[in-house]
């Protein structure tokens, strides 16, 4: 058991981030300090009221932006080091997304939207067909392969970009809102999928505004107000524990300076 | 992998509206124009070849008047060619024969209809050099040999009851009055796709001069020289024995001389400022084309700004956003030229049977694969190289903002 939590791997960390963004004469920090850690095999949320700073964590967690100061990485690498198209191609291969609005191109079908992934990693197109076709027997879509998005549900949409984000076999799957847009019911179904993954081993981040939805899945919740990490809880039981420690000083320090 | 990126270009272009295509317009405007210039081209160069005339590659034709002549061959000359001209230039050493030819306006009348036209001479002995240098044949009837004066034969529209305003056909046989005098019309020639000669009656020197009273003048003198090779010594020394017999000096030339080449040439250059137009024309649309495209990219890319950040946190490179807008807009300048060939080439097949009918020449279209192929290949190149900038404008969009739309 001892031995398991040092075999832990760490795919995503976030080392003293904080994004400003400028407005206008002032600056807007949108993120400040944020000290974030993701182990193989956790599912992580981050919890945040709207204006918290969630989104901008969720993008510098999905590497799909740069930090103003600190540094990210991602198994073990410092993203800034790599040129915007190696980041591109590893963000692809490692880190599979799903978005509150889904996020489909809707003119193609949802076997081809599921194909895409592979195809920017240079797959061949039977196997691209072959995975994408086990993709969404998985997430029981096989007989709305050849669909287009328009013609489909928002619970289905939301399960074939599911499907899309286990295109590359990532390591971690990045969830914004996955249920923001749907119904308590579908968006259950949604949940079940992501619990089931994370059950098999993947990693699953999940960025959300409710608590209850957070409590429900995670097994660790990173807490945002205002730009700063609030505290860390994790699931000890049924219970979660502040695990925010010595973070929650060098916070407050940092915040004093 | 390119052929990826065609596929998502093409699904792309499916689901667009009737505005990007019209934005193609201007490029296959221009390809149909290019397109169908070049397949009409030899079709219309025969035309107004057959026009002119040009017919022997071996024949000279004489005429006076110079430069400043206008109007009808011969007419209007203050010193006009004679006979005795023709019979000094079949002297020279470089010429096989030289024929001296009246063409006149004649009254013709037949079923009771009266109808203008020409008539041309032939002279006695002399019949068969005349059919040899203007590829004349007779389709009906025969030709006219010697001896047969008070008999002509007539060109094939003159023939036709459609076209030649007697409401009836003129077969060999059959009796015209020309200025009042009776001929009777032993044969009809083949089409030779020129109005004139179409139109025309042939009929001896003897009974014309009889009608015309023209003496011993002569318009045109068509002359034959013994080999392709000495045209242009031919031509100077028929310009030499004519400028001592006429008496002008060198650049003085109260007569002309025109050989096939410098006919050939009069027609290219005609033939050549209309191509000259219509390709600037056709230039001008396929600029204004590809700017359509530049224009409709540029929306696009902001249309597809979403689409890029997906494509991109997904796992996009920047070139390969670069090349879906790349093919994309390469596809549509494809698309312009595609349309502008198919109906270039119908524009070219008809144009030709138009011609072929109207002039009963047997032309076919100048199809040519390799312009073609050229053609589509060229119209691809403009729209991708219309589509570079916005291509380049999609690649470097930030996804995060790319993705809030």
């Amino acid at each position: 058991m001892v031995e398991m939590e040092e075999a832990k791997k760490e795919v995503i960390r976030l080392r003293d981030v904080s994004k400003y963004y400028p407005m206008g004469d002032s600056v807007v920090k949108a993120l400040n300090h944020l000290e974030f850690k993701v182990f193989a095999g956790e599912f992580v949320a981050i919890m945040g009221p709207s204006g918290s700073g969630k989104s901008t964590a969720m993008n510098l967690v999905g590497s799909l932006d740069m930090p103003t100061h600190g540094t990210i990485y991602l198994d073990d690498g410092d993203i800034s080091e790599l040129s915007e198209s190696d980041l591109a191609q590893i963000r692809g291969r490692k880190i599979g997304f799903i978005f509150q609005s889904f996020n489909l191109i809707p003119n193609l079908t949802v076997k081809e939207n599921v194909m895409l992934p592979m195809m920017f990693q240079g797959a061949s197109i039977e196997d691209r067909t072959r995975r994408a076709e086990e993709l969404l027997k998985l997430v029981e879509l096989g007989d709305r392969m050849n669909h287009y998005p328009g013609e489909i549900s928002g619970g289905q949409m939301q399960r074939v970009a599911i499907a899309r984000s286990l295109a590359n076999d990532p390591e971690v799957i990045l969830a914004d809102e996955p249920t923001g847009n749907l119904d308590t019911k579908t968006g259950a179904i949604v949940m079940e999928f992501l619990e089931k993954l994370n059950r098999q081993g993947k990693t699953v981040i999940m960025v959300t505004h409710d608590p209850d939805l957070a409590e429900k899945h995670a097994d660790v919740i990173y807490w945002l107000k205002d730009g700063e990490l609030e505290k860390v809880t994790k699931r000890v039981g049924k219970r979660f524990v502040d695990v925010t420690k010595k973070k929650k000083k060098e916070a407050k320090s940092n915040g004093e300076k | 992998m390119k052929l990826d990126y065609l596929i998502l270009a093409l699904k792309n272009l499916r689901h667009r509206g009737i505005r990007s295509w019209l934005t193609l317009l201007g490029i296959f405007i221009g390809v149909t124009a290019v397109v169908s210039l070049m397949s009409l081209g030899a079709g219309l160069q025969a035309a107004v070849g057959a026009q002119f005339g040009v017919s022997s590659t071996q024949a000279l034709t004489i005429q006076a008047g110079g430069l400043n002549s206008f109007g009808a061959p011969g007419s209007g000359v203050v010193n006009p060619l004679t006979r005795g001209d023709a019979i000094e230039i079949e002297k020279l050493s470089t010429v096989e024969f030289a024929t001296p030819r009246n063409i006149e306006t004649i009254k013709i009348e037949f079923n009771d209809k009266v109808v203008f036209g020409n008539a041309l001479s032939i002279n006695d002995r002399k019949e068969q050099e005349m059919y040899e240098t203007m590829d004349l044949e007779a389709t009906q009837g025969r030709m006219l040999q010697s001896g047969d004066f008070g008999k002509v034969i007539i060109g094939s529209s003159l023939a036709d009851g459609g076209k030649n305003g007697f409401d009836e056909d003129i077969v060999p046989g059959k009796t015209i009055l020309v200025q009042d005098k009776k001929f009777k019309v032993i044969g009809v020639l083949k089409k030779m796709g020129s109005f004139t000669i179409d139109g025309i009656v042939f009929m001896y020197d003897d009974d014309l001069n009889g009608l015309m009273n023209y003496g011993d003048d002569v318009d045109i003198i068509v002359v034959k020289v013994k080999d392709k090779d000495l045209m242009d010594k031919a031509v100077e020394e028929i310009s030499k024995l004519l400028r001592e017999r006429r008496g002008v000096k060198v650049g003085e030339e109260d007569f002309e001389i025109s050989t096939p080449e410098s006919m050939l040439e009069t027609v290219n250059s005609i033939l050549g400022g209309v191509q000259a137009f219509i390709i600037i024309i056709a230039s001008i649309s396929i600029l204004v084309g590809a700017i359509g495209i530049v224009n409709t990219m540029t929306t696009s890319v902001l249309e597809r700004r979403k689409e890029i950040g997906i494509m991109k946190a997904i796992g996009a490179k920047n070139s390969q956003v670069f090349m879906q807008f790349f093919f994309v807009s390469g596809m549509l300048g494809l698309m312009g030229g595609l349309v502008g060939v198919v109906l270039g080439t119908l524009i070219g097949v008809i144009g030709v049977m138009g011609i072929n009918s109207f002039l009963g020449a047997e032309l076919s279209p100048a199809i040519d694969f390799v312009l073609i192929g050229g053609t589509l290949i060229g119209s691809f190149v403009i729209g991708a190289v219309a589509g570079i900038v916005p291509a380049m404008n999609a690649a470097k969009q930030n996804p995060v903002e790319a993705l809030r739309g």
